[in-house]
């Protein structure tokens, strides 16, 4: 008796959180790969008793490759205190990764790029919007949708080229007196940091 | 297997992704024009207070804060 309460008990659990699922027309599958084996051992040892959940099922799958490539990319940008730009239909962006500038075109393989500080451009038809990221990285899905991370993004436009000349002198200068390594690095990043400033400005 | 694969510049002087993440996004923000630059700037303000613990008790807090009290 006890276990048909329980069985019935856990059943209207489970057709609630379908509905309350459904509701959201999220695609979300009830099992992954990972619990059929679960499954298939918990109905051995217990056949009675429905399995109950494991973490993983309510874990949202990778998207998977569409089998038509979609004509946009959907990109979002993302800072620790803003979205600047969220689920926006694009047809590419450069993002400007460790390993040189990369091109997102929609259908692009799945990547994790990081980034460094440099320019992301985003290409809609004719226009071209330029945001210059301070470092971050880019995730692209399978399902051509593009989430950038950075901290800092602005565009072009608020930059003072002024001050972006100083700090490139400035840490040049601290580069030669720098002594320790932390005090290299540091300098070195500045460098980095206001050549790539310098030249989004003059690029 | 494990061989110390080649690493950026500030990892290999001790820095981490965070702390370098950090100081670039400063940098960027320190070049910014007004008044952009001030908002930045104002997201870099913190305020805590660190206390270690001794024998369960804890000791006198170290406050570090950027807002004038």
């Amino acid at each position: 008796m006890l276990r048909h309460g329980s069985r019935s008990l856990f059943g209207r659990a489970s057709a609630t959180s379908m509905r309350w699922r459904r509701l959201f027309s999220t695609d979300l599958p009830v099992e992954t790969a990972e619990d059929t084996k679960f499954v298939e051992s918990w109905k051995k040892m217990n056949p009675n008793m429905d399995p109950p959940k494991t973490p993983s099922a309510y874990m949202k799958l990778r998207p998977p490759t569409p089998a038509n490539i979609p004509s946009k990319l959907t990109v979002n940008l993302v800072l620790p205190y803003d979205s600047v730009l969220s689920s926006k239909e694009v047809d590419m962006v450069i993002v400007p990764a460790t390993t040189g500038q990369m091109g997102v075109l929609p259908g692009h393989v799945a990547t994790i790029a990081e980034l460094k500080p440099g320019i992301l451009s985003v290409h809609e038809g004719n226009d071209v919007t330029k945001y210059f990221l301070s470092s971050g990285f880019a995730f692209v899905h399978a399902n051509s949708v593009a989430d950038i991370i950075a901290i800092e993004a602005t565009p072009i436009d608020r930059l003072d080229p002024s001050l972006v000349q100083k700090g490139l002198a400035d840490f040049q200068q601290k580069l030669n007196t720098a002594s320790t390594d932390v005090e290299k690095a540091e300098a070195q990043i500045g460098i980095d940091v206001h050549s790539a400033l310098n030249a989004a400005l003059t690029g | 297997m494990s061989s110390s694969a080649a690493q950026p510049f500030w990892r290999a002087a001790g820095m981490t992704y965070v702390t370098y993440s950090n100081l670039c996004a400063s940098l960027v923000r320190q070049c910014l024009k007004e008044p952009y630059r001030s908002e930045a700037l104002s997201r870099e303000k913190v305020h805590f207070n660190v206390s270690k613990w001794v024998d369960g008790k804890p000791e006198k807090p170290t406050i570090r804060t950027d807002t004038p009290e």
